[in-house]
């Protein structure tokens, strides 16, 4: 029997992105509040688990293209590039930096390459949880 | 002006803290899974809602701080928690979970029976 989802569509289509911008402001507020890459790509996973809940994997895979194998491989290589940036600038591995940018819209900000490396860690939980959820809840 | 304010905060809490036991009572006490939904859905988003809103004007009105992510959060419960009620409701009469004695009417079930004849899946 087919049921009717309008009610659980509708919501998602609403809910979907608060659940997103939330999990973008988390991932950049890791820095001086609580929060940061591991917390943000739980959220955006718990988002596309809910378009995954509300529609079918067929249509959640035709709205998000990617190949979430890959994303993890990016992630992986942002970080381990993050790291290793610091050996040419004749410093120890995993050497940060940041300094203070005009931006703007924003005025002055501190940019800090930990959230290159904080970056590497959202796409690496993201691509991770995401490829784990579609293998199980495929049919085949 | 201060003790208005933490007044009212008091307030806000307390009711959001009645409305939560009230819920719990709810369903402890109501006969069957409907009015069960019904009772925990409603009074438990109120409670819920009523105790954000007074974290939020404390924090407000006593620290100088307005907190988004407290006001996308009651934006955020009112819009999910009856969806949650809704969808368990549902589920549970799809799966067969009888109404209490006192029943009087079932307009769903011809509806459901329509729909499972036409489409035999």
């Amino acid at each position: 029997m087919k049921t009717n989802d309008v009610i659980l569509q509708t919501t998602t289509k609403v809910v979907f992105f608060i659940i997103f911008l939330f999990s973008i402001h988390i991932f950049f507020a890791g820095h001086y509040t609580p929060g940061g890459g591991f917390v943000g790509g739980l959220l955006t996973t718990g988002a596309l688990v809910l378009l995954l809940l509300a529609f079918d994997l067929k249509t959640v895979k035709q709205a998000l293209p990617f190949n979430f194998t890959i994303v993890t491989g990016i992630g992986l290589l942002l970080a381990l590039g993050t790291a290793s940036a610091s050996l040419v600038f004749n410093v120890p591995f995993f050497t940060h930096a940041f300094d203070d940018f005009t931006l703007p819209l924003f005025g002055v900000t501190s940019l800090h390459t930990a959230m290159l490396f904080d970056a590497g860690v959202y796409l690496v939980v993201v691509g991770a949880a995401i490829t784990i959820i579609q293998s199980i809840g495929g049919d085949a | 002006m201060t003790v208005i304010a933490n007044f009212l905060i008091v307030v806000t809490i307390l009711v959001g803290l009645l409305f939560t036991v009230v819920a719990v009572i709810g369903v402890l006490r109501l006969p069957d899974v409907y009015t069960r939904a019904h009772a925990a859905s409603k009074s438990a988003t109120l409670g819920v809602l009523s105790i954000l809103v007074g974290v939020f004007l404390h924090f407000w009105w006593n620290k100088d701080h307005i907190s988004i992510q407290l006001l996308l959060a009651i934006a955020f419960l009112f819009i999910t928690s009856p969806i949650g009620g809704h969808l368990m409701g549902r589920a549970a009469y799809l799966s067969g979970v009888k109404p209490t004695k006192l029943t009087v009417g079932d307009d769903l079930a011809e509806v459901v029976k329509k729909a499972k004849q036409s489409k035999p899946e």
